[in-house]
């Protein structure tokens, strides 16, 4: 049972974490995400929860590490500037072993950039931008309806590994409207929280919520206990999609959006008898890795092409992934422009070894 | 006979780490025994900065978290909003609340919220070692302005008390010293008003606490007082900014 | 009899005590290290203490105890 409804991507991000739990978000305006702020404005006061429009993207992070550091379910949204200045926030959260959830609508860049959709952001978000070993689950959707499951998703991944989820959208998905089917009831996880600051109210010990550690092998040791745990969600929380690669010859690759287009152009080739798969990596960190080695050691496959809009930044992880099996090609547009599906279509006749028609 | 003066329960057991004679700790005992007074230590939650109070966490009772630089009323504010009945406070010192702060301070002040800061001045930074704060007089030998501040060159000061009065949601400001007996009992009072008036849903309090840094003042701590009084007082002047009329 | 009592270990040998006692019966002891290799405040003549908390009130390191 489901109701299915015509929604901008921007709102259902704010309605999947009031559907999550979400009661505290804090927001600062910036193009083009802050249809969610405007959503959460009139949601919240309707669930009892607050929205607060922080003084900058800075403060906005330092208010979800407070709210989470107190125990809530919270959220912060942004676009690709707005989300560099909140990489200071990032890696407190991390050091702190703080539950969060960001969305990053990208939008094109360096600099202030443009408005138009992008995926320049993917260095930023599984690299991380902010100090120190630390990573964070990064959830890449491709329709509104992912977008809404896997914001949910977020929540419940930050809890149970006390870590920062970040869903990268690409810029287009908070602007378009797809039809998205709510869950009757949301697949909650409930966790307890026993360091979460709620004053002592009885408590033997006061609870203390910091990412300090000053002593050498405290600091070490503190390292190797988060390397545990990225080890551990890279072995549980790996996702990924991957569309007809056996006995491919081409394997298209590409996160979000842009592996609409190449499943268009998947078509388009078989008719032209080209076998072409995909691999959609769903969680850009974890990286599915095994998935492409996978992949690359069938004989069928001459090549990967990665398809993304930036100058080439997930391809240095499937080059890795691949590590030399085949070669790995990439193709990438970026400004707000979209590579075509004939363009695409043009590179893999190349790379199957076709002659162009 | 009985005991007049014990350490407070509002303090864990753990040694200041504070240098000798460096009147944070004094300031420590304050709030903490106001806590403990008012029977609020356990629903306290406190925000501790960055710079010399970057681990007093370890030092109050209640519960505490750490924030970045200048971020402790954003992330006091969060805290704030998730649990409204509890009682909050950060803790920050010149270069975090006046300097890399200075928006963070400003804006939760201004949205009135219903935190207390504490906000010791002490006209240098202390952890980094010495270097001028936005609250350096003029004048004022540091490792970064080592001919004395020159206000064509570094500027003048800033007067946070003033400055944060001048905003609506701010309805208690005070700024006392913590030099001799009777100011130490004088900050204490403003501290406890502090917390009366955030009990009491008022708005957002700050106590400006002048402060000394013999370390990097390079003065032993009893002339350190005696520079607090004989410089600090003349740019910082004591008294009530904000709320004097507030019967708390 | 009003005394004060001195945790010696924590004291750091600021000199604020000595300052500030009106009895003027505070020194730091010269001939006295704590394990932090400071000098320790103590009260040099407990019968003229009045139990007037001056010292344990500007005392950073809560070092001090007043009994009345």
């Amino acid at each position: 049972m489901s109701n299915r409804v015509l929604m901008k991507g921007n709102e259902v991000i704010a309605e999947a974490a009031v559907r999550a739990g979400c009661r505290h978000y804090f927001g600062y305006p910036i193009t083009p995400q802050t249809e969610v702020m405007h959503y959460m404005a009139k949601r919240m006061p309707e669930v009892g929860g607050t929205m607060l429009q922080a003084e900058s993207e800075v403060a906005a992070i330092n208010m979800v590490y407070g709210a989470s550091a107190a125990g809530a379910r919270v959220m912060t949204t942004s676009s690709s500037p707005g989300i560099s200045l909140k990489q200071e926030g990032f890696s407190y959260i991390a050091g702190a072993e703080l539950p969060a959830v960001v969305v990053n609508v990208v939008r094109s860049g360096p600099g202030l950039g443009g408005i138009l959709p992008a995926q320049g952001d993917y260095f930023q978000a599984t690299k991380g931008g902010g100090h120190g070993d630390y990573r964070n689950i990064v959830l890449a959707p491709a329709s509104i309806q992912e977008l809404y499951e896997l914001t949910v998703e977020a929540f419940n991944l930050a809890d149970r590994y006390r870590m920062l989820a970040l869903v990268l959208g690409d810029g287009a998905l908070g602007q378009m409207m797809e039809p998205v089917a709510f869950r009757e009831t949301e697949p909650i996880e409930r966790v307890e929280k026993p360091w979460a600051l709620t004053g002592r109210k009885g408590r033997a010990e006061h609870n203390t919520v910091q990412s300090i550690y000053i002593e050498a092998d405290v600091m070490e040791a503190f390292n190797a206990k988060l390397q545990a745990k990225y080890a551990d969600v890279t072995a549980r929380e790996t996702r990924v999609e991957t569309v007809d690669c056996e006995g491919a010859e081409v394997i298209l690759t590409a996160f979000g959006l842009t592996s609409r287009i190449c499943r268009n152009v998947m078509h388009l080739a078989a008719k032209e008898g080209i076998k072409v798969g995909l691999v959609r990596p769903i969680t850009l960190w974890p990286f599915p890795s095994q998935t492409y080695a996978d992949i690359a050691a069938q004989p069928s496959v001459k090549a990967f092409l990665d398809i993304e809009l930036n100058c080439g930044q997930m391809v240095e992880d499937v080059r890795l992934a691949v590590n030399g099996a085949k070669p790995v090609h990439f193709h990438g547009r970026t400004g707000g422009n979209l590579p075509t599906q004939q363009e695409i279509l043009e590179l893999v006749r190349q790379l199957a070894g076709r002659s162009a028609t | 006979m009985k005991p007049v003066f014990t350490r407070t329960t509002g303090l864990t057991d753990k040694p200041f780490h504070y240098c000798p004679g460096c009147t944070h700790g004094i300031i420590h005992r304050l709030i903490a025994e106001v806590m403990v007074e008012m029977g609020i230590l356990d629903t306290t939650i406190g925000v501790s900065p960055v710079g010399c109070t970057y681990n007093n966490y370890e030092y109050f009772a209640c519960d505490m978290v750490q924030a970045a630089h200048g971020r402790a009323p954003a992330v006091g504010t969060a805290i704030k909003r998730v649990h409204p009945d509890n009682m909050v406070f950060t803790y920050q010192g010149d270069g975090d609340l006046a300097a890399i702060g200075a928006a963070e301070i400003v804006h939760a002040a201004a949205r009135g919220e219903k935190i207390s800061t504490f906000f010791v001045n002490n006209a240098v930074y202390g952890m980094t070692s010495g270097q001028m704060a936005p609250t350096t007089l003029v004048g004022q030998v540091t490792t970064t302005s080592p001919f004395g501040r020159r206000p064509e060159f570094e500027g003048y000061p800033i007067n946070v008390s003033e400055m944060i009065a001048t905003l609506r949601g701010a309805v208690y400001v005070e700024r006392v010293a913590v030099n001799d007996f009777a100011h130490i009992s004088k900050a204490k009072k403003a501290i406890r008003k502090a917390f009366r008036v955030q009990q009491e849903g008022l708005g957002f309090s700050m106590v400006e606490i002048l402060s000394t840094c013999p370390t990097n003042w390079g003065k032993d701590p009893v002339a350190s007082l005696r520079w607090m009084e004989d410089a600090m007082f003349k740019q910082y002047p004591l008294g009530v900014y904000r709320g004097q009329e507030l019967e708390v | 009899m009003p005394r004060v009592e001195f945790d010696e270990e924590r004291c750091k040998g600021c000199g604020l005590c000595v300052s500030v006692c009106p009895q003027k019966i505070i020194a730091l002891q010269k001939d006295k290290l704590n394990s932090k290799g400071f000098h320790p405040a103590g009260v040099v003549d407990m019968d003229r203490c009045t139990g007037c908390t001056m010292c344990a009130t500007i005392c950073p390191d809560v070092v001090i105890t007043v009994y009345r």
